[in-house]
């Protein structure tokens, strides 16, 4: 059934795809002079169409282990890549919307962003811990990259050196617990760890250790506590575009790659359930993800920078999302998978509005903000719509998504940690409608009414319109990710 | 569409045809939330003329009527649009219809972006109806949820700035999300208990005897905070008095009219069928926080110095004794409970609307700087005096009705509460009568020389309520009737 390593490459048309046009990029951006921002959109978001593409014709090639047991496609992976895309799609978009991204560099900016993307294909099919760690790697330099590309401005050094040394920190960290795992199962393929470590009796200890250092590294992909505290600074500082992208992307491929991780190569099935040999990893799932969200979601309570709310808003949304994870089922995959859609739009939505605004507004602060409902009123909804929907209230994507990580915590009797997420909820929507309050309830420092021009309309009505009519309507969303929960089960 | 999803989404259809129109155009705007709000009330009476009053109600389908549905919605999920009406929901509904209407009349005096106004208050009774019409909880949570951001955006911008509408409007707003989270909690609990999983509140009822003991207290405890905030029940009620006072009228209206109705109506709805053992066990918890409500509502209403913070904290009070009539868990009680939930809703109607009158022309409500108005405006207060006398429950007055009837539902039960309660209708009379010694009697405050008296427009919104309230005081039948038998039916899960 595996296909060798020449056969392989049938499988792995995105990539390929993904890698041919970074290095067009690179070259077409010696090759024309002048404005070429436009020129540079437009070629970037041909190739991930067509990448969009050999995805989703992919879909039928049922599942296979690639390479030698290195990677995996399987649907589960292929929906974590069709997600990259569209986020990268929509980054690239923006990017065209902003300020922070100059047209001298872009095809540099556009070759970094697509080698990221590539990086993120391979933490989604990784099956093997050396390539899961390479796939890590290969998103965190062009991220590096990406967040301190305003090289003239200073907070963006900042973020990127921050970014640098925990990054390097954490992976070094993970390289550590993978080698003692390889230690003790002898391999770095996934399931045949799942099968050493189910069969034979380790160290509890030092598999402890090696689990947990290992989390490291998925930890700070996704922002989760105790791994987050370059989150903040570096979205502040990343051009808005980069911010937003890294707000979703990484964050995805991290979750892809944790539970794959914990379903394939920590757990090992007993009868219906996923068992556990030495410790309880769901409980500790759970407390992580109990306490990303609480940190994440009191403290965006004191921030009077967007970008910066928006940061600890999405390590409170690591937190949701973690809950997923938790339940080592079906359903909280599921659940995670859909969250993520939501989260793309509804997230990607609230920082489109951040980039629109920030010339306009002289500023990303709450306060800049007050009396936007009387200078642009649809802006001011749509926003209104995003905050909303991040805080999950109805008629959006957003609750739906919570609805159905609740579901799946109820199904699988965590009602603690039910308790303690729909709790959060009310302390979101504290901080969200305080930027409501301020657009809204607050008077203008100046009655100028704001104009935009048609295309930022159309971009702000194409993402606030899936975010509300999901909401009401979420069959097809919840389908694909019913298709997409199959994961590769063995070698 | 049925009648239900009619009343339920007409309010919506004309909140987004408002938006279309220019702004300049005010009165059309005002004119198609008084149509859209006026169909809805010919609805509600074609709904009330049509209603069979001998049906038993949930939790059998076939004794619920004007159904709609179950059409599946989301099929893989088991959500269906699902609505139907029994004698609890039909007078909620009714209510609904007749304070919207008359609430759109009331705010014919808006000024400050008027499209937003209306649209959002359309949308609100669009939440309103579909909360009291659903059978799914899933739509109903969505509707239930749904109100929260116009109430959120009309207490926030058209409320009185010196009275802390900020503050008051988010305080209202994250109060009532820990409710229905935590409702959102028990939705869940039931879908996974049921078999097959389900969201449809009959069944759910039906199969609520196979539900354990434990299971059933603690999510009778999640609903239940969910719905003591709406009521507002002591300890939860600290947001009532900030979002009344700082809403604007017709807002306050509706908050107290419908919006608190919501919780009593989602203890029958979903805490008594749901979780009969709990609610038994219970029963006397119930009894308590009523009885606590009617005191310490009386005695602060007592404290009061603006008039508006007077007419909130009666609303606390009125509302506990609904809680002590419920807690009886016999029909008559449930009966006089949902009596007086309707009763409120018009009386205290009135009496905001009342206060929001006299606002409007001297722009402040303390009580100790008026002075017999009597004589100046005597038809003003002529109806002020009858709605207060009706809140006080002066025998011949609706509100006499209710109280009298969950007095005595209580009473057999709870004796010693329910004689410790009455202890409130003396408060009540106290503060009442206290209050309108200050307002209307005495010698006439200079200050009041060039006071207007009450327009026609004014007289309008108030005349049907207290029709209403005259009638019903001497004739309650109509209104009895509707509710007998679901209520009944309802009462025999408890009888022993």
């Amino acid at each position: 059934m595996s296909p060798n390593n020449l056969e392989s490459l049938n499988y792995i048309l995105p990539e390929m795809i993904v890698t041919l046009s970074v290095l067009v990029l690179v070259i077409l951006d010696l090759l024309v002079d002048g404005e070429k921002k436009r020129l540079m959109t437009g070629v970037t978001v041909a190739a991930l169409v067509l990448t969009l593409f050999s995805i989703a014709a992919l879909y039928r090639a049922g599942e296979r282990s690639l390479f030698e047991g290195m990677m995996a496609l399987d649907a589960f992976s292929l929906f974590f890549k069709m997600l990259f895309v569209v986020a990268t799609i929509l980054a690239a978009v923006f990017s065209l919307e902003s300020a922070d991204v100059g047209s001298r560099r872009i095809g540099e900016f556009y070759a970094l962003l697509m080698a990221l993307v590539l990086g993120g294909f391979l933490m989604a099919s990784a099956t093997d811990l050396l390539m899961m760690y390479l796939a890590l790697e290969m998103v965190s330099i062009p991220s590096y990259l990406l967040s301190g590309f305003q090289k003239e401005v200073r907070r963006s050094n900042e973020a990127a050196i921050k970014y640098v040394i925990y990054g390097g920190v954490s992976s070094g960290v993970m390289i550590y617990g993978l080698s003692l795992l390889y230690g003790m199962t002898g391999t770095t393929n996934l399931y045949k760890m799942a099968e050493v470590l189910s069969t034979s009796q380790p160290y509890p200890l030092t598999l402890f250790v090696g689990i947990a250092f290992a989390m490291a590294g998925f930890g700070y992909k996704v922002a989760s506590v105790p791994f987050h505290f370059w989150c903040p600074d570096v979205y502040e500082g990343a051009p808005t575009p980069v911010t937003a992208f890294l707000s979703i992307a990484p964050k995805a491929a991290g979750f892809a790659m944790l539970a794959r991780f914990f379903y394939s190569g920590v757990a090992h099935q007993a009868g219906a359930q996923l068992a556990f040999t030495g410790v309880d990893w769901p409980f500790l799932l759970a407390v992580i993800a109990a306490f990303t969200m609480t940190l994440g979601n009191v403290v965006a309570v004191w921030q009077d920078n967007l970008k910066r709310l928006l940061a600890y808003s999405s390590i409170a949304h690591a937190g949701y999302m973690m809950m997923g994870v938790v339940t080592l089922s079906g359903e909280g995959l599921r659940a995670m998978m859909f969250y993520l859609m939501a989260y793309l739009l509804m997230n990607l939505g609230a920082f489109l509005v951040v980039i629109l605004m920030a010339r306009r507004l002289n500023g990303e602060d709450i306060g800049a903000y007050k009396g936007l409902g009387a200078r642009s009123l649809f802006v001011a909804v749509v926003l209104t719509i995003f905050l909303f929907s991040l805080t999950g209230l109805p008629p959006t994507i957003g609750l739906i998504g919570k609805i159905y990580l609740f579901a799946a915590l109820i199904e699988h009797k965590w009602y603690w940690l039910a308790v303690i997420g729909v709790l959060n909820g009310v302390v979101a929507l504290y901080y969200y409608a305080r930027i409501v309050r301020a657009m809204f309830l607050e008077q203008p420092a100046t009655a100028e009414p704001i104009a935009l021009p048609g295309r930022s309309l159309a971009l702000l009505t194409a993402i606030a319109a899936p975010t509300v009519l999901f909401g009401l309507y979420w069959t097809p969303l919840i389908d694909l990710a019913d298709r997409s929960m199959r994961m590769l089960t063995g070698p | 569409m049925g009648p239900l999803s009619l009343i339920t989404f007409i309010p919506l259809l004309g909140a987004i045809v408002i938006l279309f129109i220019p702004k300049e155009k005010e009165t059309a705007v005002k004119v198609v939330a008084l149509v859209a709000t006026g169909i809805c009330l010919l609805i509600a009476a074609q709904l009330y003329v049509g209603f069979d009053n001998s049906k038993p109600g949930a939790p059998d389908p076939a004794g619920m009527q004007f159904v709609e549905g179950p059409y599946p919605w989301i099929p893989s999920f088991n959500i269906s649009y699902y609505m139907g009406l029994d004698g609890l929901s039909l007078p909620m509904v009714l209510l609904t219809a007749l304070l919207c209407f008359i609430c759109i009349v009331a705010s014919w005096n808006i000024k400050q972006s008027l499209r937003g106004y209306f649209s959002l208050f359309l949308l609100l009774d669009t939440g309103m109806q579909g909360v009291f019409c659903s059978l799914d909880f899933f739509l109903f949570y969505i509707f239930w949820e749904i109100m929260l951001l116009p109430m959120y955006f009309l207490i926030g911008i058209w409320g009185s700035q010196e009275d802390r509408r900020e503050y008051s409007a988010i305080k209202f707003f994250l109060y009532t999300l820990v409710g229905s989270v935590l409702l959102l909690l028990a939705m869940l609990a039931f879908y996974f208990a049921t078999t097959p999983h389900t969201f449809n509140m009959l069944t759910i009822m039906q199969q609520a005897g196979t539900f354990s003991r434990t299971f059933q207290t603690y999510i009778y405890l999640a609903m239940f905070i969910g719905f003591a905030i709406k009521v507002p029940i002591f300890p939860f009620h600290t947001w009532l008095p900030d979002a009344h006072v700082a809403a604007p009228t017709a807002v306050s209206v509706i908050l107290a009219g419908v919006l608190l109705k919501m919780g009593t109506y989602g203890l029958f709805r979903f805490n008594f069928p749901m979780t009969p053992e709990a609610s038994q066990y219970f029963g006397w918890m119930l009894a308590v926080l009523g009885a606590v409500n009617i005191i310490y509502g009386a005695l602060c209403a007592m404290a009061q110095s603006d008039l508006k913070k007077l007419v909130a904290y009666s609303s606390i009070s009125h509302m506990g004794i609904s809680l002590l009539g419920m807690a009886a868990l016999t029909p008559r009680g449930m009966v006089g409970s949902l009596m007086q939930m309707f009763n409120h809703g018009t009386i205290t109607a009135m009496m905001f609307l009342l206060v929001g009158v006299v606002y409007d022309r001297v722009h402040h409500r303390q009580i100790d700087n008026f002075g017999g108005l009597r004589t100046k405006v005597p038809i003003y207060a002529g109806i002020f005096s009858l709605a207060f006398f009706a809140a006080l429950g002066l025998p011949g007055l609706s509100g006499f009705i209710g109280e009298a009837l969950c007095f005595i539902g209580a009473f057999p039960v709870y004796r010693t509460i329910t004689i410790i309660s009455l202890t409130g209708v003396v408060l009540t009379a106290g503060y009442v009568l206290w209050m309108l010694q200050r307002v209307l009697l005495g010698p006439l405050n200079p200050r009041y020389e060039d006071l207007p008296e009450i327009s026609g427009r004014e007289v309008f919104t108030l005349a049907p309520l207290g029709a209403i309230v005259v009638v019903l005081g001497i004739w309650p039948a109509p209104l009895l009737n509707l509710m007998t038998s679901s209520m009944n039916n309802l009462a025999r899960i408890f009888a022993p």
